[in-house]
């Protein structure tokens, strides 16, 4: 049997052994023992490395700044096949640094900071076991399509209720994203009673279920990932502008970069392991880059100069609302903690210009292709032209 | 490398039955088969000895197009549930196919939400299931054979077929004998995890990627997996030039959107096809200079056969257009009677779908009480006030399907102008998530611009590069819309069809110019369009309300909108009403 993959995509996967027996898990376990580091990923299998992606910078960018400030809200990812957007937001999962959550909660409030929202930490407040915490991975939970209602909002414990009668309330995908990253792969074939479930909690950072008897509010705030393939449709208007950042990505035509790709895809098919060892050191490093710029992030003053120009490209764009403006500057205030600059400048929103508002244009369907060219010319009326790399 | 053929040339025969052999040896590493043929016995035989070279004991599963989410999953299994007392999980297809064979047929039909189930489990190698209360997580590692009947315009969703490693058309190639028997398989199973790939090798497949036009990073890694198990095929540990031109053959040349350039014209030059004409003139004028200049296309192209070669050609003309047309969107919406949304408490015998999660949930908090005190549980008290069916809410999708005139009569201006108004009643489709499909008719031909889709951007840029001119082949048109029309039906949805047309036709159902049988031909192409009892609107363009174009909307019994009357808006308006119209006499 050939140890080779057949996948562009996702995890290095031996052939078809056929002894494994089927894992069986009952759905809402309690949170203490969500899976260990790798959130998603299945034991025994290798992730592809973070540092090992080829190319696709403006993607790699993307996903850092969202790990560095989540509040910039979510990233869409669209475009062709096989360029490793699956890969990249899995392999952002074994990247992140692990993070301090209140031992013993459903939904992993934050120590010191629990969820108003939060039935349990509520219940604590009072005694100090709110001070008791662990420390686990930041969750990267995958909404696989063809998920139900009942899985994703959470719903009546079936097992409970059967077996003991018991009212209990089993959480769903959304309560296990709390604090992390939900990761929907093909977002434009989300069935769209999903889709409008998911925009409203993305809204209000809260899960509210009405269902069979149960009345439950949980926390669930979390980082929404998007990609998809837009020849399979367009994504639903509403949808686009709830994702703080946007970008498109598309297959590498120079025959360097191909080979780069094609080489360690291959190298890593046929020893994960090994492969893993290999970068493990880059993706360390890139670890405490976020880390360290985390701890910059709150110190960071935006200059007169960065918000004049963030209102001008704004302007000049003719973006709708305020929420365009807001993202703009996190995105350059988290640019520029990963750069480990001092101060927010305007090279900052330059840089998260088109990621930003390249999908807040006002509606014109039929030209939004071009949308991406239409944000790079307003930025050079307003910033002047390119300097040259250093 | 250089570019003579160190191997013996492949025949016709051997391509498919090495790819069985590939298959048989490495389902997973070569990434499945994508296999184009009707149904019949020589697809059948092909699959039967597909069967004697693989393992006896490993699993075959079938899947059918119309497959439901839950089946391929898996989720909870109602008897046992119910006699148990407790949620008993049932397995789904795919991690059924574990180990083994996965088999869908008529994969053109795949509803595209099915085919990202399946290659989401090709992609990690498990089935992984948030469905009716349970998670589910199982081994799913599975050679997937994806059959298409090879119609043309059909191709099943980009998704799948871009993960298949090996791509098989029984038409163009029969299968006739298979090279290796199943020992020889066996053995180069084994002999597989050892044979090694240079660098050169993994270099040649990118730049033959290039050379032919295949975007997809891929396919030259399923090539380069292909290229190791041929050589174990051959018991050799070392990939050789002639594995290359096969892995090129099997895994490349059907994926291609173009030729090199010294085999663009083979037709012309079948006998000589390893004399390459003028290298040096064709080779400057390729466009990036980090091709290397030896590389293996050509010479697997001039070790096919020459007439080979030509219908490999004449398939990628086919796979071509697919590719710019929306592949399985046809089938796309084919299971839209309405999505599930949600459940209500009703009578399952009504003929409506017991929604069995969602009833369990509304007996199980009175099992206790059901039970009595002391009594033990003897499975689950279900009444019939828990009974929960599923809601389904209908929605009939339209296609709007444009025909529009792009003929010399329609002056260039008021081709514009339909133009036009084409683009605005496109940003009402977009409004309303309907699709749309675009029919140009000019010269002698009408042809399908955009077959039906969603993507409207598409839609604006192919409206856009419209070009005017030419006779007004306006019965060729009507039939052309008739037959997508058709298929729309087929799928389950409701076509609209919109003319923007003067009505003056001049060229006949046959090709032929002459206005009086042009017309006569048009008027008879349009009362059989009437008979889809379909709603139509013909837009007349010319530059005054004309005869030609309100007889031509009475034979087809459509509603008749003058252009130069109507201001963009108000044409927009009124194409809505009248949808609007189409939609409540539907809906009573």
């Amino acid at each position: 049997m050939s140890p080779e993959s057949l996948a562009i995509q996702g995890y290095a996967h031996p052939e078809p052994a056929g002894d494994s027996a089927p894992r069986y898990q009952p759905a809402g376990r309690p949170r203490p023992q969500r899976p260990e580091p790798q959130a998603e990923a299945p034991r025994g299998r290798a992730l592809y490395p973070f540092s090992a992606l080829v190319g696709q910078e403006a993607m790699k960018t993307a996903l850092l700044l969202t790990t560095v400030d989540p509040t910039i809200g979510g990233v869409l990812i669209f475009g062709d096949r096989g360029t490793g957007k699956s890969t990249a937001i899995r392999a952002l999962a074994a990247l992140l640094p692990p993070m301090r959550a209140v031992a013993g909660c459903p939904y992993a409030c934050e120590p010191g900071r629990p969820a108003d929202s939060c039935e349990h930490c509520r219940g604590l407040r009072q005694g100090k076991s709110l001070d008791a915490s662990i420390e686990i991975p930041v969750p990267v939970v995958d909404l696989p399509l063809g998920a139900t209602e009942d899985r994703v909002v959470g719903a009546l414990d079936l097992e409970k209720a059967l077996a003991r009668g018991e009212k209990a309330f089993q959480p769903g995908l959304l309560a296990k994203a709390h604090r992390g990253y939900l990761y929907i792969d093909e977002v434009n074939l989300l069935e769209d009673h999903l889709v409008d479930v998911l925009l409203d909690v993305a809204a209000s950072g809260e899960n509210v279920v009405e269902r069979e008897g149960l009345s439950i509010r949980h926390p669930a705030r979390f980082v929404l990932i998007g990609s998809g393939n837009p020849e399979e449709g367009e994504l639903r208007p509403q949808l686009l502008d709830r994702f703080g950042l946007s970008l498109d990505v598309v297959t590498p035509t120079d025959l360097e970069t191909r080979i780069e790709v094609i080489r360690r895809r291959d190298a890593f098919d046929r020893d994960p392991h090994g492969f893993c060892a290999q970068w493990k050191a880059k993706d360390v490093a890139l670890r405490r880059k976020i880390s360290a710029a985390r701890r910059r992030l709150p110190m960071l003053a935006v200059s007169e100069e960065a918000l004049r120009k963030a209102t001008e490209l704004c302007l000049a764009l003719g973006t709708d609302g305020l929420r365009g403006e807001l993202t703009l500057i996190r995105a350059a205030r988290a640019m520029a903690a990963w750069q480990g600059a001092t101060s927010v400048d305007g090279e900052h929103v330059r840089a998260v210009g088109v990621m930003a508002l390249q999908h807040r244009l006002r509606r014109n369907p039929l030209d939004e292709a071009r949308a991406a060219v239409r944000v790079e010319r307003a930025i050079e009326e307003v910033f002047g032209p390119e300097k040259a790399a250093p | 490398m250089s570019a003579e053929p160190a191997a013996p040339a492949p025949t016709v025969g051997d391509l498919a039955g090495l790819a069985a052999s590939v298959l048989a040896v490495a389902p997973r590493a070569v990434g499945g088969l994508w296999l184009r043929a009707g149904a019949g016995p020589a697809r059948d035989r092909w699959l039967a000895d597909l069967n004697r070279l693989m393992p006896p004991e490993i699993a075959w599963k079938r899947v059918p197009a119309g497959v439901s989410e839950g089946r391929l999953l898996g989720g909870l299994d109602l008897s046992a549930t119910l006699a148990s007392g407790r949620p008993v999980s049932e397995t789904g297809l795919l991690a059924a196919a574990h180990g083994g064979v996965l088999l869908v047929t008529m994969a053109e039909r795949l509803d595209p939400a099915a085919a990202a189930l399946i290659t989401r489990a090709m992609d990690t190698g498990e089935a992984r299931s948030e469905r009716d209360g349970l998670a589910l997580l199982h081994p799913a590692e599975f050679g997937l054979i994806a059959c298409d009947e090879g119609e043309p315009g059909e191709a099943p969703p980009l998704a799948l077929t871009d993960r298949l490693g090996l791509c098989l058309d029984l038409a163009v190639l029969p299968a006739s004998g298979h090279p290796h028997d199943a020992e020889a398989v066996r053995a180069a199973r084994a002999l597989l995890p050892r044979v090694q790939a240079d660098a050169r090798h993994l270099t040649d497949f990118c730049a033959a990627a290039l050379q032919l036009g295949i975007a997809s990073l891929r396919t030259p890694l399923q090539a380069l997996a292909i290229a190791r198990v041929l050589a174990a095929l051959e018991a050799r540990i070392r990939v050789e030039s002639g594995d290359i031109l096969n892995a090129i053959a099997l895994a490349m040349l059907p994926r291609a959107t173009r030729l090199p350039e010294s085999a663009e014209e083979p037709a012309e030059a079948p006998a000589a096809p390893e004399e390459p004409p003028a290298p040096d003139e064709s080779r400057s004028r390729r466009e990036p200079d980090d091709i290397p200049e030896d590389i293996p296309v050509e010479a697997a192209l001039a070790s096919l056969p020459p007439k080979l070669l030509e219908s490999l050609i004449a398939k990628m003309g086919d796979l071509r257009t697919r590719r710019t047309g929306s592949a399985g969107q046809a089938a796309k919406n084919a299971r839209e009677r309405g999505r599930v949304f949600g459940s209500k408490s009703g009578d399952p015998r009504t003929g409506a779908r017991l929604s069995v999660i969602d009833t369990l949930r509304a007996a199980a908090p009175w099992q206790k009480l059901r039970h009595g005190p002391g009594e033990p549980a003897q499975g689950i008290a279900v009444r019939r006030e828990d009974f929960r069916i599923v809601r389904r809410k209908a929605r009939s999708r339209t296609t709007t399907i444009f025909v529009v005139d792009a003929s010399g009569s329609s002056a260039l201006q008021r081709l514009q102008e339909a133009k036009g108004a084409v683009q605005l009643l496109l940003a009402e489709c977009y409004v309303r998530r309907d699709e749309v499909a675009l029919i140009a008719f000019r010269g002698r031909k009408a042809d399908v611009v955009l077959p039906p889709t969603r993507a409207l951007t598409r839609a604006s840029r192919a409206l856009a590069a419209m070009v005017g001119g030419g006779g007004t082949p306006l019965a060729t048109a009507i039939d052309n819309a008739r037959l997508t029309a058709e298929s729309v039906l087929r799928a389950g949805q409701t076509p609209f069809l919109v003319f923007m047309t003067d009505g003056r036709a001049n060229i006949a159902r046959d090709g032929s110019p002459g206005r009086v049988q042009a017309m006569e031909d048009a008027m008879a192409s349009g009362r059989r369009l009437a008979e889809l009892r379909q709603p139509i609107i013909v837009i007349d363009t010319s530059a005054r309300p004309a005869e030609q174009a309100a007889s031509l909307a009475r034979a087809m019994q459509a509603r008749y909108l003058p252009l130069p009357q109507a201001d963009p808006q108000r044409l927009v308006s009124a194409v809505s009403a009248l949808q609007g119209q189409e939609r409540e006499r539907r809906a009573s």
